[in-house]
C-alpha cells in the first residue's frame, strides 16, 4: 500500500469516528447523564468555605459589607 | 499566610499560592512587555546592555507570560475545579506543594539564565537542558496529583472542564519532552537532537500545540468551570462540549506548518497545515458559541457583574483571534502577513484578550472563595480593570493590524523595472507611530493589573480580618 492509500484510509476512519462521536453525544440515551454532568459546578454549594460561618456571611451582605471605620 | 480558610476537604492552600503568583507574575511578564514595546520606540532605553537588549528580554517576557502567568492561573484553576467537580482532595498534598515550589523555582531559573543569553535558541522553549529536565519531573508530578485526584472522585462524571486540564496536561508533558530533547555538551549548553527542516517542524509542532493545548484547551478548561459558574447556569449544551473537545484536540494537532509557509518545508506539508488550520475553525468556534449562550437568558448580569463581563469579552476575542488565525493560516494571506507585526497583533489578540481576560474573569471568581469573602474587596475596581484591559487591548491589536499590512505591502512593492521601492529601514520608521499606540495599550494592561494586585491584597487582608477584628483602613 502506497502512503497516498493508507492517508485516505485514515482520514475515513477519522470521519467515521467523528460521526459516530456526534451521534453518541446528541443520542436521547445519553441526556440524563449529560444534564447530571453538565450540573456538576453546581453540586458541591459548601460556599464561604469553613470560618464562623453566620457572623461573616452577614458581614459580607450588609451594604458597608462588615468595614466598620469608612 | 494564614491558615484560617482551610477547607475541611479540599487542598486550598496550593490553589491560593498559585492564584496570588498568577497576579505577581501577571505584572512582571506585562511590565516587561512594556519595556520592550518601549524599546521599539526609543531603542536607547536598551541601556546598551547585553543583559537588558530587546533579544535577552523578550524570551524573559514570553516565558513571564506563558508559563509564568499563564502557567500558574492554570495550576491554580485546574486545582480548584478538580477538587470541587470531583468532590475530593486532591491526590497529594506533598506533590501538590512540589509542583508550586517546582514551577516557582523554573521560573526564576528562566529570570536569571535568559538576560545571561543562556538559551536554546528554541522560540517558547527557550530554556536550557537542566532547567528543562526539572520542568518535566514538576509537569509530570503535575499529571500524577490531576489525573490521581480524577481517579479518586467520588462523582460518576468526569467533568468537561477536567477533560480539557487533562489534555492540556498530558500534551503538554508530550510536546516538552519531544521538542527539549537534545545532547548536553556543557552545563549550560546543549544541542538539539533535530536538524534542519526536521527541527523547524518539530519546533513548530511544538509551538503550534503549545498554543493548542497549554493557551487553548487549558484556558478552555476555566471557561468550562468559570463562565457557568459566574452566570450560574450550566453550560448551554453539554454534547456539543464534548464533540468540541474531541474535534479541537484531533484537529489542533496537524495546524503546526502554517508557521513554516514558503520555508524549505516540503510544500505538501505546508498545505495540509492550512488546511487544517481552516478546519480548526469549526470546533473553535463551537467552544466559543458553547460559552457565549450559557449567558443566555443571564445577559442582564453582564450589567452588574464586570467578573462575568472579562468572561464574555474573553470568549469574544477567542473567537474573533480563532478566525484571524485560520485566515492567516491561508498562504496567499500568510505571503503579506509572516514577519510582520500583524503576527504580533493576531497573539496578542490571542494572549490579551482571550487568555489574560479569561484568567483575570476566573481569578476575580476565585479569589475571594479562596480567602473565605463571598466577593472582591471592590466591584468597582474590577470595572475599571475591565475597561483598562479591554481599551489597551483594542489599542495594542488595532495597532499591530495598521502596522503589519503597511510592512508586508511595503516589503513587497516594486518598481516597475522590478527592484524594491523601499528598503527595510524605511517601513521600521513608518512603524514609529504604531509602536507608541501599542506602547499605551501596554500600559493600560499594566495600570489594570496593579489595580487588581490592590484590589486582592485588600481582600486577603479582609479575609484574614473576619477572623480577629484588626484595625480597618479607612
Amino acid at each position: 500500500m502506497d502512503n497516498g492509500i493508507v492517508n485516505g484510509v485514515i482520514i475515513i476512519l477519522l470521519i467515521i469516528s467523528f460521526a459516530g462521536l456526534t451521534m453518541w453525544a446528541y443520542s436521547k440515551r445519553r441526556k440524563p447523564d449529560f444534564d447530571e454532568a453538565a450540573n456538576l459546578p453546581f453540586a458541591d454549594e459548601d460556599e464561604p468555605p469553613h470560618r464562623d460561618q453566620n457572623a461573616s456571611r452577614e458581614a459580607d451582605s450588609r451594604h458597608d459589607k462588615g468595614e466598620r471605620n469608612t | 499566610m494564614s491558615t484560617a480558610f482551610e477547607h475541611p476537604t479540599y487542598n486550598y492552600k496550593v490553589v491560593r499560592q498559585f492564584a496570588i503568583m498568577t497576579v505577581v507574575w501577571g505584572i512582571v511578564g506585562m511590565a516587561l512587555g512594556v519595556v520592550l514595546a518601549s524599546q521599539l520606540v526609543w531603542p536607547e532605553l536598551n541601556l546598551g546592555l547585553p543583559w537588558t537588549s530587546f533579544g535577552r528580554l523578550r524570551p524573559l517576557h514570553t516565558n513571564a507570560v506563558i508559563f509564568a502567568f499563564g502557567g500558574s492561573a492554570l495550576f491554580a484553576t485546574s486545582y480548584y475545579v478538580v477538587q470541587r467537580t470531583c468532590q475530593v482532595r486532591l491526590f497529594s498534598d506533598k506533590l501538590a506543594a512540589f509542583t508550586f515550589w517546582g514551577w516557582q523555582a523554573v521560573i526564576l531559573s528562566a529570570v536569571v539564565t535568559l538576560p545571561l543569553g543562556l538559551t536554546s535558541t528554541k522560540e517558547y522553549a527557550e530554556l536550557e537542558w537542566p532547567i528543562d529536565i526539572l520542568l518535566a519531573v514538576v509537569w509530570i508530578s503535575y499529571a500524577i496529583v490531576f489525573l490521581g485526584t480524577i481517579k479518586l472522585r467520588k462523582t460518576s462524571h468526569i467533568y468537561v472542564a477536567n477533560w480539557f486540564f487533562a489534555a492540556f496536561i498530558i500534551t503538554v508533558a508530550v510536546l516538552h519532552i519531544v521538542n527539549s530533547a537534545s545532547i548536553p555538551v556543557t552545563s549550560t549548553f546543549s544541542v538539539s537532537i533535530y536538524s534542519g527542516a526536521i527541527d523547524a517542524m518539530t519546533q513548530w509542532w511544538y509551538g503550534h500545540n503549545a498554543v493548542g493545548f497549554f493557551l487553548t484547551a487549558g484556558f478552555l478548561g476555566m471557561m468550562y468551570y468559570f463562565v457557568p459558574k459566574q452566570a450560574e447556569r450550566p453550560v448551554y449544551s453539554y454534547r456539543l462540549s464534548i464533540v468540541h473537545f474531541w474535534a479541537l484536540i484531533m484537529v489542533y494537532m496537524w495546524a503546526g506548518p502554517h508557521h513554516l509557509h514558503y520555508t524549505a518545508l516540503p510544500n505538501w506539508t505546508q498545505s495540509l497545515g492550512m488546511v487544517l488550520s481552516i478546519i480548526l475553525l469549526a470546533p473553535s468556534w463551537g467552544g466559543m458559541i458553547n460559552g457565549m449562550m450559557t449567558l443566555s437568558g443571564a445577559w442582564h448580569k453582564l450589567r452588574t457583574d464586570p467578573t462575568l463581563r472579562f468572561l464574555v469579552v474573553a470568549l469574544s476575542f477567542y473567537g474573533m483571534s480563532t478566525f484571524e488565525g485560520p485566515m492567516m493560516a491561508v498562504k496567499t494571506v500568510n505571503a503579506l502577513s509572516h514577519y510582520t507585526d500583524w503576527t504580533i497583533g493576531h497573539v496578542h489578540a490571542g494572549a490579551l484578550g482571550w487568555v489574560a481576560m479569561i484568567t483575570i474573569g476566573s481569578m476575580y471568581h476565585l479569589i475571594p472563595r479562596l480567602f473565605g469573602r463571598t466577593e472582591m474587596h471592590s466591584v468597582g475596581m474590577i470595572a475599571v480593570h475591565f475597561w483598562l484591559a479591554t481599551i489597551g487591548t483594542v489599542l495594542y491589536i488595532a495597532a499591530m493590524w495598521v502596522n503589519g499590512i503597511l510592512q508586508g505591502l511595503m516589503w513587497r512593492a516594486v518598481n516597475p523595472d522590478g527592484t524594491l521601492m523601499y528598503t527595510f529601514v524605511e517601513s521600521v520608521e513608518a512603524s514609529g507611530p504604531g509602536y507608541i499606540v501599542r506602547l499605551i495599550g501596554g500600559l493600560c494592561w499594566v495600570a489594570g493589573m496593579l489595580i487588581m494586585a490592590f484590589n486582592v491584597y485588600m481582600t486577603v487582608r479582609r479575609g484574614e480580618g473576619a477572623r480577629q477584628p484588626i484595625p480597618q483602613t479607612a
